[in-house]
């Protein structure tokens, strides 16, 4: 079972400059849970595409709830890859990003496209699309909400994170835009997903104390 | 005094040499790439250098990172 979700972010900024936070988005006031940051592979095409896979280290932070039911070995980091493809003759770039660690307890891989908004050819649109999945017998339906909860969460984080570097490399002192709200609702909405996670959890413990 | 800040490698020892690739392709991405210049990658060495470093820690580390092809689980999904 996958939980899937799609979205579309405006960033009011060029596709060329967007590209280049891309690359310069780390760190940045809300990326705190993201520890280190490597490029791992890069080459240029003969179709003159860059392609890049970036190799992150982010903290492993799961509600208390769920961290009864993992291992007390359990990573306290996680690894995530990230392979983009950035084509400069069309003006688009395309990302696909998965963990590569604990991946058997919750697997989240997001791809995302960018490109030049066609109302407005000055701002950039990104088509963003999910995908959550869980195989911990008994708890996945819990665990696919609070990944779908922490997802919400991260990509109000990751279109704050973007505006401030933006904001930063255009000389602008970073404000409150209309992401911010936009941030509000998906926190309001990410809270209702973790209530349903936890009572989906406490359900499912409640079903092997029976057994 | 001007603090800026930076990320590290997940290589301690690979950070300085991180951080000097990243400003080498970051002048390459925005003034010549972006603008379709092929003129060739004044970067290369420094890659080189910073990827050698890195890849020994990824190993020392056991960090999964082999078997993946690129953009590798790209297939279609159903949406549910």
């Amino acid at each position: 079972m996958v939980k899937y979700f799609a979205c579309v972010g405006l960033l009011k900024s060029s596709w060329d400059q967007v590209c280049i936070a891309f690359w310069e988005r780390y760190p940045n006031p809300y990326s705190n849970h993201v520890l280190t940051e490597d490029i791992i592979f890069r080459d240029v095409t003969p179709s003159n595409r860059l392609v890049s896979r970036r190799l992150l280290t982010k903290t492993n932070r799961a509600p208390r709830w769920m961290e009864k039911y993992l291992p007390v070995t359990m990573a306290r980091h996680a690894y995530i890859i990230e392979d983009s493809i950035v084509d400069p003759q069309n003006r688009t770039m395309t990302t696909l990003t998965w963990n590569i660690s604990h991946a058997r307890m919750m697997s989240v891989e997001e791809r995302c496209e960018y490109r030049i908004n066609p109302d407005n050819t000055s701002w950039t649109e990104i088509n963003r699309e999910a995908w959550i999945s869980s195989n911990l017998y008994g708890l996945s339906r819990a665990i696919q909400e609070f990944g779908l909860a922490r997802f919400k969460t991260s990509v109000a984080k990751t279109m704050k994170g973007f505006e401030y570097v933006l904001a930063k490399m255009q000389g602008d002192t970073p404000s409150r835009t209309l992401t911010e709200h936009a941030a509000e609702r998906a926190r309001e909405t990410a809270l209702v997903a973790k209530e349903k996670a936890k009572g989906l959890a406490s359900q499912a413990h409640k079903k092997h104390q029976y057994v | 005094m001007l603090i800026v800040l930076k990320m590290n490698s997940v290589g301690e020892d690979c950070t300085d040499l991180k951080r000097e690739y990243d400003q080498c392709f970051n002048r390459w991405f925005a003034e010549k790439f972006l603008k379709e210049d092929r003129s060739g990658d004044p970067c290369t060495e420094m890659f080189k250098k910073y990827q050698h470093c890195v890849q020994k820690a990824i190993k020392e580390k056991n960090i999964p990172i082999d078997g993946v092809e690129f953009m590798g689980p790209n297939k279609e999904k159903p949406d549910s």
